[in-house]
């Protein structure tokens, strides 16, 4: 892929985050200003007014920069709504970093929110133009579509489905272990794997733990030059690569498609990696936020990202490797499993985990002297997705 | 006797089946037996027809279809044709002429005659439905039957004689808001039909004529004129009656169709439909009858299939509200978009690559194979089976009969969609699986009726 990339160009200097759940009580608007808040108040050097220009990313939780620019009563500020599935919170971070980089302003700010409590139905809903009722992504829901990578999985390496579930099972044991360490995690406790293995199934062999919790929140990032950093914060997060796909959408009428791989997520790594001067992934990368929408979808990842060989994350994952003590930790938040997934805000919540981790103020779940990590953001579904991959280093 | 003749025939017949001791006995009422052949919650007399006409039009030798008269007492829409979905789900050109007959039971006839007159298929479909208790319920049945007639040197069956007679009989009858039909007592319509039955047999056989017949099909939806059939027609050595139950305007078809599938050549059948008066037909097999006939007969559908409970048969019938899944139902089918895409939506044609010969399912204008732009042929999976590379089963997505079951099907020939599984045997359900292709009502929103394609497993033989 052809992408220059903007390596050490930016820098992030505050972060602001709000608890993810079910958040009866609290509106977009109250959403928003709780996370920007949180960011300010955090950086004293840097007020709202100092911020030139604002993205913000959501799937529907509002249409437009107004929805921003209203809640935070800016001040006639540039602010651009960014829509792209499920990666939107990452696509206004990668966006509002180019503005950046690109020498159009100095300060900008990267907001995701999603306010997903208020529809009173399961799961995520969607807002497609008119269609002629064929297309089969309106009809199957996410964690349908995404347990096909079961099968199809097992069927490819020979995994007997007893083991698959037992990784897949691993996935969400550790994940929840990870969220329980996390107090702004939806879910925060530990689920013992019996309880997991036996929940009502939702869809193929996916039950109510296989899948990402639905809530509410919002999370955010102020992003400026790098050479600037230091006016803000004593450890800044340097950008070292961004990386974004949109696929073709090939796997849903090509039959070489396997469902055993996103082809999105294994460019937008390689690129991604490229950027960054990575070329060992398994070792330079100290840690990654990962799009664990559901069990199989980690599993997966892990082989598209070169965590694993190929038919052999199920192996690497019940032997513990990507635990939060293991040598390549994956969502030591707990992901979007336990910490939730209120869709815009997953992108920088995942850049948040990253922050607190090279600022050492992760907790009961700090990891030991990290120095490169990774956020991946998916949108779409096996065969026709968009993928995000960031590299941040301390 | 006409310009036209029989030239083929085939039947539809649902999988599922309600045991109507099941029945008896979740209303206590009068222990019955056997099963009532029943139509999917996806199905409809317009799918039906669908299924009936591929398999007509399948076994006749390539002769263009010239008209479509599709007889119902079941339309799924009212004030918009049906037979343009069966049309567009059969891939016609624009100059082929359809049109409902529906209404009563003698719109089968009406389909019949109209064939037979000008040519084309007459289709006979219905769902026929009751209020739980009934004996349309409990005696009813849910099929299709199309006839194809064309040139007359093709026939599989030569129409002899042909005689109609017509009565003002409040015998049965239903408002158009109304799921069940009201009748008069039985006795009244039998003893009005009797003398008509007699007179329009005597009338058709002296037309071809004939005194005596081989096989003899009668049906009413009278229930007396079907249990005194045998004595009815004495000029018969055999009289049977519907196959399945009383099946609307689909009835006299099943009833024929079931003699078609074993009647030898030169054999001669009389068919008696006594609906608002009575038309009676004479037809003589001809040689070609054995060697035109599709598979499966009406015997061996009758033979298959599997049980549906009776709280599930209800709840697809529209007479049973259960809980839904926590989820919006779907938006109704959109008109622009599903007409620009018909042949997407009701013929299952994507579109074919001239340059690298990929498969996109739906049609796309730019290949994902080589890159050419508009560069591509129509491409129908209409009629090709294939395999499931992976499936699921969405315990969480809206379906009038949940769960809803998807597979990602790879055609036999090239091209990839996913489509949901029709009848699914969830046991049966696997990667490598055989399916082939049927025509549905996904669902149904906002008035409009969501017809497009599932897949549906093979049996490990093969279906025809």
């Amino acid at each position: 892929m052809a992408s220059n990339g903007i390596a050490d160009r930016v820098a992030i200097v505050g972060m602001g985050c709000t608890a993810f759940g079910e958040h009866w009580t609290k509106s977009v608007t109250d959403l928003l200003l709780d996370a920007t808040s949180e960011c300010f108040d955090s950086t004293p050097s840097l007020s709202r007014a100092d911020v030139d220009a604002y993205w913000l990313g959501t799937l529907g939780s509002g249409q437009s920069g107004l929805t921003l620019s209203k809640a935070l009563a800016l001040d006639y500020k540039p602010v651009t709504r960014v829509e792209n599935y499920c990666a939107s919170g990452s696509e206004a971070f990668r966006n509002a970093c180019y503005a950046v980089a690109s020498g159009a302003y100095d300060r900008v700010m990267a907001v995701g929110a999603e306010k997903l409590k208020d529809s009173g139905f399961s799961g995520l809903l969607r807002g497609d133009p008119p269609g002629d009722g064929t297309a089969a992504e309106l009809s199957v829901t996410a964690p349908a579509a995404f347990s096909l990578l079961d099968p199809a999985y097992c069927s490819k390496y020979g995994v007997d489905p007893d083991q698959m579930r037992e990784a897949m099972t691993h996935v969400a044991w550790k994940n929840h272990y990870n969220g329980a360490r996390n107090p702004k995690a939806q879910f925060r406790s530990v689920v013992a794997k019996e309880k997991i293995e036996s929940a009502p199934k939702i869809a193929g062999r996916l039950g109510v733990f296989d899948c990402s919790g639905v809530s509410d929140g919002a999370a955010c990032a102020v992003i400026v030059r790098a050479e600037d950093a230091l006016d803000y914060t004593d450890r800044p997060m340097y950008v070292k690569g961004l990386s974004f796909v949109a696929g073709p959408a090939s796997g849903a009428m090509d039959p070489a498609y396997d469902f055993t791989t996103f082809p999105e997520v294994v460019r937008s790594s390689q690129d991604a990696y490229q950027q960054a001067g990575i070329t060992d992934p398994r070792r330079q990368i100290s840690f990654a936020e990962v799009h664990d929408c559901f069990t199989p979808t980690e599993l997966v990842l892990m082989e598209d990202m070169g965590f694993s060989e190929r038919g052999q994350a199920w192996q690497d994952i019940l032997a513990g490797d990507f635990d939060l003590g293991g040598r390549l930790p994956i969502n030591p938040d707990g992901g979007l499993k336990s910490f939730g997934h209120p869709v815009g805000a997953s992108g920088l919540r995942m850049l948040y985990e990253c922050w607190l981790q090279f600022r050492g103020e992760a907790g009961e779940r700090q990891l030991t002297n990290p120095q490169l990590a990774m956020t991946h953001n998916l949108g779409g579904r096996p065969g026709s997705c968009v993928s995000f991959v960031s590299i941040v280093g301390a | 006797m006409t310009g036209f003749g029989l030239v083929a025939y085939a039947t539809y017949l649902p999988q599922h089946r309600l045991s109507r001791e099941e029945l008896a006995t979740a209303l206590g009422s009068a222990a019955g037996r056997g099963d009532r052949v029943v139509a999917a919650f996806d199905e409809d007399a317009t799918t039906m027809a669908v299924e009936a006409a591929r398999r007509a039009v399948a076994a006749q030798s390539g002769q263009p279809v010239s008209a479509i008269h599709f007889a119902t007492t079941s339309p799924p829409y009212l004030d918009k044709t049906n037979a343009s979905a069966i049309h567009a789900a059969l891939g016609l050109p624009n100059d082929v002429f359809a049109a409902d007959v529906a209404g009563s039971a003698r719109s089968g006839t009406a389909a019949w005659r109209a064939s037979l007159a000008s040519g084309g298929i007459a289709v006979l479909a219905d769902v026929r439905t009751g209020l739980p208790g009934s004996a349309d319920e409990r005696a009813g049945g849910d099929g299709a039957a199309a006839f194809v007639f064309g040139d007359p040197s093709e026939s599989i069956a030569d129409v002899l004689g042909i005689a109609s007679l017509t009565a003002e009989l409040l015998d049965r009858w239903r408002g158009p808001e109304r799921p069940d039909a009201e009748v008069w007592e039985e006795r009244f319509g039998l003893e009005s039909y009797e003398p008509l039955i007699k007179q329009a047999t005597e009338r058709a056989l002296g037309a071809a004529g004939l005194s005596h017949v081989d096989h003899a099909v009668v049906t009413s939806p009278n229930a007396g004129v079907a249990k005194r059939a045998p004595g009815l027609v004495p000029q018969a050595a055999e009289v049977t009656g519907s196959p399945i139950g009383h099946c609307g305007a689909a009835d006299l078809g099943l009833g024929l169709a079931a003699v078609l599938d074993r009647a030898v050549a030169g054999a001669t059948i009389l068919v008696v439909s006594a609906v608002d008066g009575c038309d009676a037909f004479v037809l003589r097999s001809t040689d070609r009858l054995a060697g035109r006939r599709t598979a499966p007969s009406v015997v061996d559908q009758l033979a298959a299939g599997g049980t549906v409970s009776y709280p599930t048969y209800l709840t697809w019938r529209g007479q049973l509200t259960r809980e839904a899944p926590r989820r919006p139902e779907p938006e109704r089918p959109a008109g622009p978009p599903s007409f620009r895409g018909d042949s997407w939506k009701f013929n299952l044609a994507g579109s074919r690559c001239t340059s690298c010969a990929t498969v996109h399912l739906p049609p796309e204008r730019v290949c994902k194979g080589c890159g050419a732009i508009d560069a591509m042929e129509s491409y129908s999976v209409a009629h090709r089976t294939g395999t499931i590379a992976t499936f699921t089963v969405d315990r969480l997505a809206f379906s009038p009969s949940p769960p809803l079951v998807s597979a990602v099907v790879d055609f036999d020939g090239g091209g990839r969609c996913a489509l949901e599984v029709a009848d699914a045997d969830l046991a049966a359900l696997a990667v490598g699986a055989r399916v082939d292709v049927t025509f549905r009502r996904l669902y149904t929103s906002g008035g409009v009726h969501n017809y497009f394609w599932k897949a549906r497993l093979l049996d490990p033989v093969e279906r025809n």
